[in-house]
């Protein structure tokens, strides 16, 4: 009988352990194939440099400026469509809408979760794309704008649900005491619930920007990937992940340009994962106050 | 359960990995893959029996796998460069060249675009993006878009050398493969992209431009007279890579290909057949 137990608890623990094995296994193998990049490279023109032409006619060039403002641009993009409307989507769910809208609203939201990142691309092109041309005045609509509402659409999901598990995780105490003060159901949303949800909603934004970073297809599909500094929303970008899958494929292996491409990675990986981290540090911070 | 489970998991791998040791494998460029792929069908029902796969991911994915030893023919749309033949010869692969079909890389534009002829400078400066409007190459005022395809493709560097001969511009879009490029041109006024020969079966919506070497000199569609004689500046041969003189199964299919059979196929995929220049080149290995 001990024996048995012994035997479950190794099991889990086993479980719990390939995790971080994992994550540490592919840290690893980010590291151990970027360092070969930097003996042809220096670190400095890698990260300051705003030209990336690795296949250049005269001296090639691995700079990824370009490339993480790309990222960040299309991010932020994505951020200031997607939170006011989250949030609101939240706060409607929890506060406003009635049972049966609510029945309907969540599993709806939750599907919108499961539309694969191709499909959603696609549509940029045949859809999205053509309206931003119309309406830019430009001769194509792939561009930094086109992968931001992609984008958005894509970090809905994650912000709706956690923010309104944050927005219903309020005690029914706050919401009743506020009511007794004589506040109505707009004033006790505002200065009551979404205060006292504020970490919790911060680490749903998070988790969501977390997933417009690191998404690839949808940007590669829609943003027109030049390797141009970008100056506006309606000029095309190339993000750091629609470069290593555009160019990861058919990089000839074990050159520089293979190795930079997993330096790319890795500055990506530093990304989310601090990323990742402050939202932790934040849904934490929620859960202690909820305690 | 969960033994079993891996149990059949483990004899599915290993039955799939001895399935794929008497196959044919043929990997590399994107632009050969539809033609090799419906070679290798005609082959295989001609030859019931006979096994080959074709995949792709490009040129240079194609040479590398040859390089490691992890496929018997690779198919490239640009020939192998001075390194790779060194790390082939390191690895113990003696890589050789055998020319199986002829492209034209079509200049594409939008179909409302009036610009029908361009000369292969011209091209050049839209592509280094010192040219950046339609009307300077006598069209309407229209802004230039560039379409190209991503850095490690056969057809990407083909065009920065024949063509571009300096950098490309880094406005750009780089498309990952010829048909996003046929789309793109489709809906993009301003458009400009290039793409391999066989893409233009049944592209609708786009003009292929005319090309001449320099301005003033004649100039020339993309067909098969024009290919074949290379009075298309744009022409260049397709081509398979093998280790060492091909024997056995490898063999017999470049032998298929290179029949009147295969090549006629290589012709209802919209590239050209091999002319007797190429055969000549053919027959040092064998073929």
């Amino acid at each position: 009988m001990v024996r048995k137990e012994k035997f479950i608890e190794g099991f889990f623990f086993i479980n719990g352990m390939a995790v971080i094995i994992v994550l540490l296994g592919i840290f690893v193998l980010l590291i151990v194939n970027a360092i070969p990049a930097f003996r042809d490279i220096s670190v400095w023109d890698f990260l300051t440099g705003k030209v990336w032409n690795p296949e250049a006619y005269g001296k090639p060039s691995f700079g990824i400026v370009s490339m993480v403002v790309s990222t960040l641009m299309v991010t932020a993009g994505s951020l200031i469509v997607a939170i006011p409307l989250g949030i609101g989507t939240a706060a409607y769910l929890t506060d406003v809408a009635s049972p049966r809208v609510r029945e309907i609203a969540k599993p709806v939201v939750e599907i919108l979760a499961g539309i694969p990142s191709v499909v959603i691309g696609f549509l940029g092109i045949v859809l999205v794309g053509p309206i931003i041309a119309k309406l830019t005045h430009q001769t194509s609509g792939l561009n930094a704008i086109n992968g931001s509402i992609l984008l958005a659409v894509m970090a809905l999901p994650t912000i709706i649900s956690l923010s309104e598990d944050a927005l219903s995780s309020v005690p029914k105490s706050y919401t009743e005491a506020s009511w007794a003060l004589g506040a109505n159901k707009w004033q006790t949303l505002i200065t009551v619930k979404i205060p006292a949800a504020s970490s919790g909603i911060l680490a749903a934004c998070m988790l969501g920007m977390g997933r417009a970073i690191g998404e690839t297809m949808t940007v590669l599909m829609a943003c027109g990937n030049a390797s141009a500094f970008p100056h506006s929303f309606i000029d095309p970008v190339k993000t750091m992940t629609a470069t290593i899958a555009i160019e990861l494929g058919e990089v000839p292996y074990n050159t520089t340009h293979y190795y930079s491409l997993f330096a790319v990675g890795l500055v990506l990986f530093i990304f989310t994962f601090f990323v990742n981290l402050v939202s932790d540090t934040f849904l934490h911070k929620y859960e202690k106050v909820n305690r | 359960m969960k033994k079993i489970l891996s149990l059949v998991m483990l004899c599915l791998f290993l039955a799939a990995n001895s399935f794929a040791a008497g196959m044919l494998q043929v990997k590399g460029s994107d632009t050969l893959i539809n033609m090799v792929q419906k070679l290798a069908e005609d082959y295989m029902q001609a030859n019931p029996g006979k096994m080959v796969s074709v995949t792709g991911g490009g040129s240079g994915t194609g040479i590398s796998a040859l390089i490691n030893k992890k496929c018997d023919i690779a198919d490239a749309s640009r020939t192998m460069s001075n390194t790779e033949i060194k790390n082939a010869l390191v690895n113990g692969v003696d890589a050789k060249r055998v020319i199986i079909a002829l492209d034209g890389v079509a200049i594409l534009v939008n179909g409302e675009n009036p610009v029908k002829k361009l000369s292969v400078e011209e091209l050049g400066k839209i592509y280094k993006g010192e040219v950046n409007n339609w009307k300077q190459v006598g069209g309407n005022d229209t802004p230039i878009t560039l379409y190209g395809r991503q850095s490690n493709s056969g057809t990407y560097s083909f065009i920065l050398e024949m063509v571009v001969k300096g950098e490309y511009a880094g406005t750009m879009r780089q498309m990952n493969g010829n048909s996003q490029i046929v789309e793109s041109v489709k809906s993009d006024i301003g458009g400009i992209g290039y793409v391999g020969a066989g893409y233009l079966k049944e592209a609708t919506g786009v003009n292929v431009v005319e090309m001449a070497k320099k301005s003033g000199e004649k100039y020339y569609l993309p067909d098969s007279e024009n290919v074949k004689t290379s009075k298309y500046p744009l022409s260049r041969p397709l081509n398979q890579y093998v280790n060492g003189v091909p024997t056995g199964e490898a063999k017999e299919f470049i032998t298929y290909e290179l029949s009147a059979a295969g090549q006629k196929v290589v012709e209802e995929q919209g590239f050209f057949a091999i002319t007797d220049e190429h055969k000549q080149y053919n027959k040092a290995l064998g073929l």
